[in-house]
């Protein structure tokens, strides 16, 4: 158990830097959910702490130690695989006791271990199996036996689900959860799936071409999103962005499409006719029949081009009259029928109160001065 | 009452089993069965002669007629192929003959595997300057198998003073490519994962190789140990060259010495005998590892 900390990591393939300077302070027992696109960076950042990549520059210190320049196993990590990485020829209780015997324990002490976290992981009865006799879920779960035997300082998982099915990722999703709050070991996990973070993390770091694009609670990930590309990546279906102005003293937003939208939590810093980004959850639209909206609310109307019925609720990608698109999650019963091929055009209200302010140059939120 | 239904399943079973005619699999397979047959006679009948033969005493044979049936001089023709040898020396017998084959095979199949799992690991999972230069000059020396370079070999032979030695014998037969390569490609399939497993849990790189890699290899090492076991005993030309004491006599060169040049009458029924004599270890080899061999070829246990 120990804390983790980066100091502006830096770490270039050849002439390709693929991290821009990471920091990244990480408490005792915390859990640390790194998730990005593919190519982010997020997996290098995981090998580097692992010791498995040096990096160019910066340092990673465990518990306070500096381990930049130490070999994987004296930095008292473990870490879960992608593809498990059990070796195919020994046993279960050879796998996970592996480790340990190099490590010179007692034999009686690494027997005790292994059986200690089989029966916390369910799989006391497969010790003698081999890696290829297991399920997909049972193999996940010896690799987390070997992670946990060891009784490291910092457990690592290199998106440890994504080879398993729908159904057996959640429930592996939530063992996993509970295991490490139960054992209280620091840990970083990576995904790119983003249930899994949001659901894992007690913290996020959203990662996007090799930098933190924001670091915080995923729900704070959720509701203030640090830029346009965090607010894009949270949040299934994506966030609607649609360009506006800053108008009217900075008090509202006149949006490409028309309409003007009041801001609801104060004035926004910045000359007359900024460019803006205005983010709006697919879920936060509003049905409304025509011409009726409220004073904090903005009247749009939208050609439906797909809708994607849920069940209780329908999801509808819909274009602006200036070409922008819109998607909206209604409930079902707000929804008019839909039918052949005739574009239908449907009224919607944008609540102030559910939007996100992005600058247009830079795409860094842009909150109410105070 | 009761015989009413008796004829119901019968004609059911004959309706479920066609007759044995109408089957094409049937009607051409004693075609093919005749032509394995013939196969196997082609591949069995030298050696049923080599057998029939080694029990016949020299005149027999001498006078051309190639009997198909066993005769009686077989245990005498054996002992005398055994203890004293044959042919127009009589100098090696069979059993020293096999001793210095076996010796010979044993070191060269393990002394390959031993190097080029070590240079395959090398190449594999070490990143050092030269690494591909080394590869690739491991890889040219396909082209240059014993016959091309053995005057030059033998020459280093002489000058180390190898010559008519196990070790002058054994030594430049070791160094093999092909082993090498094979290994290569097997370490490559094994995931990069695996060797990260392995340094977290704190394996050093010999270790690795003995507690994961060699395991792994384990079904490729027995299916190699019989493919060069084999190269090794059929080796002619190399120990033809580099050795002429007799007491370093291989089977198969002794063979070839025994049978003579016309001058005088061949004792084929001894030839005959160190023939069958001189089959049984690689018979052994193969029969003992087939198992292994049969795997090491066909499934990869990861």
């Amino acid at each position: 158990m120990a804390t983790l900390a980066l100091e502006g990591i830096r770490k270039s393939f050849g002439p390709v830097e693929v991290l821009h300077g990471i920091d990244l302070d990480v408490a005792d027992g915390e859990m640390i959910v790194m998730v990005g696109a593919s190519g982010c960076g997020k997996s290098t950042l995981l090998r580097l702490v692992a010791g498995l990549e040096v990096p160019t520059e910066g340092r990673i210190l465990i518990g306070g130690r500096d381990v930049t320049a130490l070999e994987p196993a004296e930095r008292d990590i473990a870490m879960v695989f992608q593809n498990y990485a059990l070796y195919p020829h020994m046993t279960v209780f050879g796998n996970m006791a592996y480790g340990l015997k190099i490590r010179g324990l007692p034999r009686a002490e690494i027997a005790r271990r292994v059986q200690e976290a089989a029966d916390l992981l369910g799989i006391g009865a497969l010790l003698d199996r081999r890696p290829r006799q297991l399920s997909g879920g049972q193999r996940q779960r010896v690799a987390m036996g070997r992670a946990i035997v060891r009784e490291p300082k910092l457990f690592l998982f290199d998106e440890p689900l994504s080879n398993l099915d729908a159904k057996l990722r959640v429930q592996m999703r939530a063992e996993i959860r509970r295991l490490q709050r139960r054992l209280g070991v620091t840990s970083l996990f990576v995904t790119h799936d983003q249930t899994e973070a949001m659901t894992l993390g007690d913290r996020l770091v959203v990662m996007n071409a090799g930098r933190a694009a924001q670091v915080a609670t995923p729900m704070q990930v959720w509701s203030r999103p640090a830029d346009v590309f965090v607010a894009g990546f949270i949040g299934s279906p994506a966030m609607n962005f649609l360009d506006a102005t800053l108008t009217h003293g900075g008090t509202a937003a006149t949006l490409r499409a028309g309409p003007v939208l009041p801001f609801a939590d104060g004035r926004r810093a910045g000359p007359e006719g900024m460019g803006l980004v205005l983010g709006i959850r697919p879920e936060h639209v509003l049905a409304a029949a025509p011409g009726e909206a409220g004073e904090w609310e903005a009247a749009v109307t939208v050609v439906v081009e797909l809708a994607e019925p849920l069940g209780s609720e329908t999801v509808l990608h819909g274009r602006l009259p200036d070409g922008e698109e819109l998607t909206a999650r209604l409930p079902a019963a707000e929804v008019p029928a839909l039918g052949g091929a005739a574009q239908v055009s449907l009224a919607l209200r944008l609540p102030a109160a559910a939007l996100h302010v992005f600058e247009a140059s830079g795409g860094r939120r842009l909150d109410p001065v105070a | 009452m009761p015989e009413a239904p008796a004829p119901a399943p019968a004609a059911a079973s004959r309706r479920s089993r066609p007759p044995r005619d109408w089957n094409p699999i049937h009607r051409v397979s004693w075609r093919t069965h005749l032509w394995l047959l013939l196969g196997v006679a082609v591949f069995c009948l030298p050696v049923w002669i080599t057998l029939v033969g080694s029990t016949h005493d020299a005149s027999t044979i001498g006078r051309g007629d190639v009997p198909l049936l066993p005769g009686a001089q077989g245990p005498e023709n054996y002992r005398v192929a055994w203890l004293e040898g044959g042919g127009r020396f009589r100098t090696t017998p069979a059993w020293l003959m096999l001793r210095n084959s076996i010796v010979m095979a044993v070191l060269i199949a393990a002394g390959k595997i031993a190097i080029s799992l070590l240079s395959a690991f090398a190449v594999v999972f070490f990143r050092f300057p030269g690494r591909m230069l080394a590869f690739w000059m491991i890889f040219v020396t396909l082209m240059l198998p014993v016959e091309v370079r053995i005057i030059p070999t033998f020459q280093v032979m002489v000058s180390l003073g190898l010559v008519n030695t196990m070790a002058g014998l054994t030594i430049p037969l070791i160094a093999s490519a092909t082993a090498t390569l094979l290994f290569r490609q097997f370490f490559l399939t094994i995931p990069d994962e695996l060797v990260e497993a392995a340094k977290l849990d704190g394996a050093g790189p010999l270790r690795f190789l003995r507690d994961v890699v060699l395991p792994l290899s384990r079904t490729n090492i027995a299916a190699l140990f019989v493919i060069l076991f084999l190269y090794g005993w059929n080796q002619y030309l190399w120990p033809l060259l580099v050795v002429n004491d007799q007491s370093l006599q291989t089977v198969v060169l002794g063979l070839a010495r025994m049978i003579g040049n016309g001058d005088s009458q061949n004792e084929w029924n001894t030839i005959m005998a160190t023939a069958v004599l001189s089959l049984l270890p690689p018979v052994a080899v193969v029969v003992l590892m087939q198992r292994w061999f049969v795997r090491g070829l066909t499934e990869t246990e990861k």
